[in-house]
């Protein structure tokens, strides 16, 4: 067991990270705008239930708190960007 | 049965010059691998690239092996050289220099204009050139000023003459949409009283995103270019916001920020923790802006670019695999293009909107 880690520790420390980081870190900010949108749309649906008559008003308003947190998932994806194509090395 | 082979007409159809453009390959793969020319590979990171980036020529087709593209003017200033200016059909794609320029193909420097030596090759010691030239996002974006200039003007001036007459033609388009600007964005985050002055600039920037996202979502000129996907462009935009927003400032502002409301003391008087943070959310509220924008414009770029590269990549492999994936691409690219004309809409309206908040929280009253 311990010498299967070393080994996954050893073949990690001697390949290149950064593209990897690069796709865990994209795919994490996927995975936290996914809930987040999700949560919003859910919030949405049941106000709606509530009081069908205010749906005008509360798609409006799910549309821009989604662009909102799309935003933030978008920051780490260029971040992600930015390391594919500028470092990456060192 | 009828609407199913109507369907199915439309796709072939959409799928017909995908296949044509994979047509190509077979010739490639008939070549035998020793001949000296190799097939070029097909590069699709170079591919999505050239089409999201800048650069010193308006790229319309390739027609074979010839390029088909409008060279646009370069303008240049250097301390030793003085002006220069000229068109970029002069570099000859990057294998010729001109009066002294070169634009580097590979390196560094790639895509941009360099010093060349005598016998044309890139001076490695000389820095780069002052470069004012009208790149092909420069010309894109004069290309929407122009046209939103020729909608608004007319129609400027027909309110100016009657103003009580109901709109009529491209007036009666463009109404509901300065009236949502009014009503839905202005006066709910700015105020009844103060609004008037800061309209020209909100609808300024409403339409400006707006057009430029819809035109960069159009394959061919005037609409090829990414404009709003351009992050020197969105950082323009957000710093006239913050430029606006810090001029109509007043006192309580920045006793609000230095001096925070509500706060505990200990935040405060030692260690001033909460006003960095309030000086730190002034900065990043516009570049959020600037980057909020520009993340969802190219993001949306790269991935219709992505299924129409699939179908190089699958043609690659075998002609008959990019004929199948040009119809599921082609499918594919037509629903990003229904949500990136909803995303413009939507970028337009949060930019302006969160502008609009701004300059309304800018002016705080004493309780």
């Amino acid at each position: 067991m311990l010498s299967f880690i070393v080994f996954i520790l050893q073949a990690a420390a001697n390949a290149a990270m950064a593209p990897m980081g690069a796709a865990i870190g994209s795919g994490l900010a996927a995975i936290g705008a996914g809930i987040g949108i999700g949560q919003i749309g859910k919030g949405a649906m049941e106000a709606i239930a509530r009081q069908p008559e205010s749906v005008g008003d509360i798609r409006s308003n799910m549309i821009v708190a989604a662009a909102l947190v799309g935003a933030v998932c978008f920051f780490a994806m260029i971040v992600c960007i930015l390391i594919v194509f500028m470092g990456g090395g060192k | 049965m009828k609407r199913w082979l109507y369907i199915a007409g439309i796709l072939l159809l959409m799928a017909a010059p995908g296949s044509r453009l994979v047509a190509g390959n077979p010739e490639n793969q008939a070549e035998p691998k020793e001949h000296s020319e190799e097939p070029k590979k097909f590069d699709a990171g170079k591919f999505v690239m050239e089409h999201v980036m800048d650069a010193h020529e308006w790229h319309i087709m390739k027609i074979g092996e010839t390029h088909l593209s409008i060279p646009l003017p370069v303008i240049l200033y250097t301390r030793g050289m003085g002006l220069s200016v000229f068109f970029s059909s002069r570099f000859h794609h990057g294998t010729q220099a001109y009066k002294g320029y070169l634009l580097a193909e590979e390196g560094p420097h790639q895509g941009k204009i360099v010093q060349a030596n005598a016998d044309g090759t890139i001076n490695e010691e000389a820095p780069l050139p002052l470069d004012f030239s009208m790149t092909k996002t420069v010309a894109a974006m004069l290309m929407s000023m122009i046209l939103i200039l020729l909608v608004f003007i007319p129609m400027a001036r027909k309110y100016k003459k009657n103003p009580n007459k109901a709109p009529s033609g491209f007036q009666s388009v463009m109404e509901p949409l300065i009236l949502f600007v009014r009503d839905d964005i202005a006066i709910p985050s700015i105020g009844i009283h103060r609004y008037e002055k800061y309209m020209p600039y909100l609808l300024t920037v409403f339409f400006f995103i707006l057009v430029n996202n819809l035109l960069g979502l159009i394959p061919i000129p005037p609409g090829g270019a990414n404009v709003t996907g351009n992050i020197a462009i969105t950082a323009m935009l957000a710093i006239f916001t913050f430029l606006i927003t810090t001029f109509s400032t007043n006192r309580n502002y920045w006793k609000h920020i230095v001096n925070a409301p509500g706060v505990p003391w200990w935040l405060k008087f030692p260690v001033p923790l909460m006003p960095f943070v309030e000086l730190l959310g002034v900065f990043t509220k516009p570049l959020v802006l600037c980057i909020r924008l520009f993340a969802n414009i190219l993001a949306g770029h790269f991935v219709g670019l992505s299924f129409i590269v699939m179908i190089f990549i699958f043609g690659q492999i075998n002609w008959v695999a990019g004929y199948g994936t040009s119809v599921v691409s082609v499918v594919f690219y037509v629903f990003m293009t229904l949500i990136e004309l909803l995303v413009s809409f939507i970028q337009a309206y949060v930019f302006t909107l969160l502008s609009a908040l701004y300059i309304g929280m800018a002016r705080v009253e004493s309780h």
